[in-house]
């Protein structure tokens, strides 16, 4: 070892990657699946590193509160279904919306397209985990713990309850004195890094885990739009964290960002929540988009129309996005100039949207639709995204808006936007992706009656609402008088949402019908153009057992493209298996550049996530001591992880005696 | 596809090596988003200062001379962490652990320096606007060069143990990048909060 050490040709710091393949059941690949498998029980369950365990994970966590803030919008439906209910008390009714709001955008919405992306980027990449998957785990940890401590005070009637907004002055302390926001600032500021760290991985994990050959411009468009996501989130995150401690400062400890009596401004809080607030939009609709992109085709038996194009136009969104944000402080009074630069900006977002309507339909026009659930889905989206997109154009119109401010026809808009361009490409994106994540296929019978249900239940509720708002009904109050006129609106909405919900219990029977007694998928059911279907259903630990050669944008079609680009290699390829290895590539061409070392499965993330967040619980109660125990344990699992390991070659192997026995 | 295959020809580092490392992505990734903590913090000083109705600052325009040398220490302590990462490639690890040993030694100072500005403020961060924004940009400031130290103390450390040499001292070069990024913010922060009064 020690001569190993001195030459400077040693293998343990630089070699040539063998090339050669691993075919299922060979000795190599029962080596690759002992190096890469985790450990049963609850050790691996609290300790796995595994991409796909943690996509799974994101997937069903998010959908859990996606069912929660489904209940909470259901029990205000009730409410509102007739004028002058009192079913809920105003303050109930407070709490419901804000919690709603808070779940669907915070706890559904992204995480839920993390959870697509963490089990699919490695996968479509041909790597075979992300670039940090210990990152990865705290990720998941903390969006977890997030959400538990959001919800910790509801059940105790104190929740959040100044709207998902939350303007000052109404959440600062002067009338809202319980910890009702307290919980939410605290906690927003926790998901904030959880959300922080989850782009940091995506980022890194593009531009460093691709298969070799697999140069940027051939990437599927739902890596586009998760790296387009990421990088707004990196930028845009920051702005709502500072927002919220700012608040919790004036709150706790006396500060005056916010209090008007002492020079502070409340419209400083609008500013930064908005700064986030509308580039976020974007983050939880681009990767959304970015699945009909990608699987839309398949049905459509034709490579995406306008690939460069669309990728652009996801760029060029979430660029205008950052100039948009003002559009939602029309009516605070702001100079006319401002106001018309960021009206300007928001109708011109409605450009590169439409060049990705309008590729989508090329592809299906183009194609030879094959009318399976998954393209319902997603053909269902293109329609709703025409509707929310044109009542945001309208919304986009200053004098308009000022018309429209505060209204059900926001509250309509929103929800076309969102669930148009979220949850139906989510649901699709389930149906199309569940052989892969669970080896079985979903029922078919059942997919066509959940799209149906939801489709016909989604616009019969949420299109009366743009008739309420224009019949000017103010959102968020708790209950309406019998002679407003909005009678009827109110009730077709009500009944539409509890079809809808009837069409999201369909969905999930047929999940769990599917699981136990779903037909076997073979490898590829839909014969898809992309990466992730070259690997069993489900995948091996490993993923690939060789990194394969990637040389077009869809290498499973090749042969009837028939491209001038060459043929991609999955059987033949690097094996990297002294220990668990993948190849690092160059960030545009993908040119090997680094046999990189993956860690092992680690404690770390979970111990670290759990006194992170204890710390926020220790300043929630203002338990001074117990924040800062918890900040040192948190500090001393950050230091153990990032301890230099000779496993992972980050120091010299095997010097001065100092041994890595008893550290994994 | 030829082209990949020919470029697997040559030995590939294995590995944690410098630039080629995930973790010197990650901690440029992570200075981006630092960075913008730290704009968003100036934003909200400016925004609220261009709107004040009070003196700004409250007490008169602020003393430069122990700020003033407060911040060449830090930049100082800057320069060691660089000739530290350097005397690591060249082979020299004891100058290296010398260079790291100064740098924390500056950054403390540093922290020293910065509480005593805080002793010898009048007011505290609930007295008035400005009091408030002071306390927040130099407390959040603060606490990245706390954090900052640990990780020097950290290298400081590894470096003793012999785990580095000029083939692998990628956790040096990462953690040299995130104490230049606390450095550099701070010349943001004296702008913003030392100098910038002066052109009211």
């Amino acid at each position: 070892m020690k001569d190993a050490v001195e030459t400077p040709s040693d293998r343990t710091l630089a070699r040539i990657p063998e090339v050669g393949s691993a075919p299922i059941g060979s000795d190599a690949e029962r080596h690759l699946s002992e190096l890469w498998e985790s450990a049963p029980g609850w050790r691996g369950w609290l300790s796995t590193v595994d991409h796909k365990e943690i996509g799974l994970r994101y997937l069903v966590t998010s959908f859990i509160f996606l069912l929660i803030g489904g209940g909470e919008a259901l029990i205000m439906r009730v409410q509102l279904a007739g004028p002058d209910r009192h079913l809920l008390t105003p303050e109930q009714y407070n709490q419901l919306f804000t919690m709603h709001g808070i779940t669907m955008i915070f706890l559904y919405a992204l995480p839920v397209l993390s959870g697509f992306s963490n089990y699919l980027w490695p996968l479509m990449l041909g790597s075979r985990d992300m670039a940090f998957p210990r990152l990865n785990a705290l990720s998941y940890w903390l969006f977890l713990f997030a959400g538990l401590f959001l919800y910790a005070s509801f059940p105790l009637g104190e929740g959040p309850n100044s709207g998902w907004f939350n303007y000052v002055p109404l959440a600062g302390l002067e009338y809202n004195t319980g910890p009702n926001i307290d919980v939410y600032a605290l906690g927003m500021v926790l998901l904030g890094i959880s959300t922080t760290v989850g782009a940091v991985n995506f980022i890194v994990t593009l531009f460093r885990m691709r298969a070799p050959g697999m140069s940027i411009d051939k990437v599927p468009i739902l890596v586009w739009g998760t790296l387009t996501a990421s990088v707004a989130n990196i930028f845009a995150v920051p702005s709502v964290s500072l927002a919220f401690f700012l608040l919790w400062l004036d709150r706790r400890n006396g500060t005056h960002f916010f209090d008007p009596l002492n020079d502070g401004k409340p419209m400083l809080w609008q500013h930064l929540f908005w700064m986030f607030g509308h580039p976020w939009v974007y983050v939880i609709v681009l990767p959304a988009m970015g699945i009909v992109s990608d699987a839309l085709p398949t049905f459509c038996r034709r490579p995406l129309v306008g690939y460069a194009a669309v990728a652009l136009s996801t760029m060029a969104t979430m660029l205008l996005g950052f100039g948009v944000w003002i559009h939602h402080m029309f009516a605070t009074g702001l100079p006319a100039l401002a106001i018309s630069f960021f009206g300007a900006t928001s109708l011109a977002i409605s450009i590169p949207s439409a060049v990705a309507v309008f590729a989508w339909i090329a592809t299906i026009w183009l194609g030879r639709p094959v009318f399976q659930t998954p393209f319902l889905f997603f053909a269902g989206f293109v329609l709703l995204f025409v509707m929310g997109g044109l009542s945001g154009v309208m919304t986009a119109a200053v004098p308009l808006d000022l018309q429209l401010n505060d209204t059900y026809f926001v509250v309509a808009h929103l929800h076309y936007v969102l669930l148009g361009i979220n949850v139906f490409p989510v649901v699709g994106g389930i149906y199309y992706w569940f052989p892969k994540f669970c080896g079985r296929m979903m029922n078919e019978t059942l997919g066509k009656w959940s799209f149906w249900v939801l489709f016909i239940g989604f616009n019969l509720g949420f299109f009366p609402m743009h008739v309420a708002g224009l019949l000017g009904m103010p959102r968020r109050i708790y209950t309406y008088a019998p002679n407003m006129g909005w009678n009827s609106v109110n009730l077709v909405t009500s009944i539409g949402s509890f079809v809808f919900a009837a069409g999201i219990l369909i969905f999930l029977s047929n999940i769990a019908f599917s699981l136990k007694r779903g037909a076997l998928a073979p490898q590829n059911p839909w014969d898809a153009p992309t990466l992730e279907w070259a690997v069993p259903a489900p995948p091996p630990p490993y993923n690939f057992a060789v990194i394969p050669f990637i040389a077009s944008r869809h290498p499973l079609w090749e042969d009837r493209l028939d491209t001038a680009e060459g043929r991609s290699n999955l059987q033949e390829g690097y094996l990297l298996m002294e220990g668990r290895e993948t190849l690092g590539t160059t960030a545009l061409d993908a040119v090997p550049d680094v046999i990189l070392k993956m860690p092992d499965d680690t404690y770390a993330p979970f111990f670290l996530a759990l006194f992170g967040s204890l710390g926020f619980a220790g300043l929630l109660l203002d338990w001074n001591r117990f924040t800062f125990l918890m900040t040192a344990a948190a500090g001393l699992s950050l230091a153990a992880w990032m301890w230099p390991r000779q496993k992972l070659v980050q120091r010299l192997p095997g010097v001065n005696g100092v041994t890595e026995a008893g550290r994994g | 596809m030829a082209e990949a295959l020919a470029a697997s020809e040559k030995p590939l580092p294995i590995g944690s090596a410098g630039k080629h490392s995930g973790g010197w992505w990650g901690v440029m990734a992570l200075i981006a988003t630092e960075g913008s903590l730290f704009g968003y913090l100036l934003f909200s000083y400016f925004y609220l200062a261009s709107q004040a109705e009070q003196h700004w600052p409250p007490e008169g325009l602020p003393r430069l001379l122990m700020p003033g040398i407060n911040t060449a220490l830090l930049l100082t302590s800057s320069v060691f962490v660089w000739a530290s990462e350097r005397c690591l490639r060249f082979g020299q690890p004891r100058l290296s652990l010398a260079a790291m040993a100064a740098a924390s030694l500056l950054g403390a100072a540093f922290v020293a320096i910065q509480l005593g500005e805080w002793h010898s403020k009048p007011y505290g961060p609930s007295a008035n606007l400005y009091g408030s924004l002071y306390f927040t940009i130099t407390g959040f400031h603060l606490l990245h060069v706390v954090i900052g130290l640990v990780i020097l103390a950290l290298l400081l450390i590894w470096i003793a143990l012999g785990y580095f040499d000029h083939r692998r001292h990628a956790a040096v070069t990462i953690g040299g990048l995130y104490w230049h990024f606390v450095d550099a913010v701070w010349l943001f922060v004296f702008s913003a909060l030392y100098l910038f009064p002066y052109l009211g």
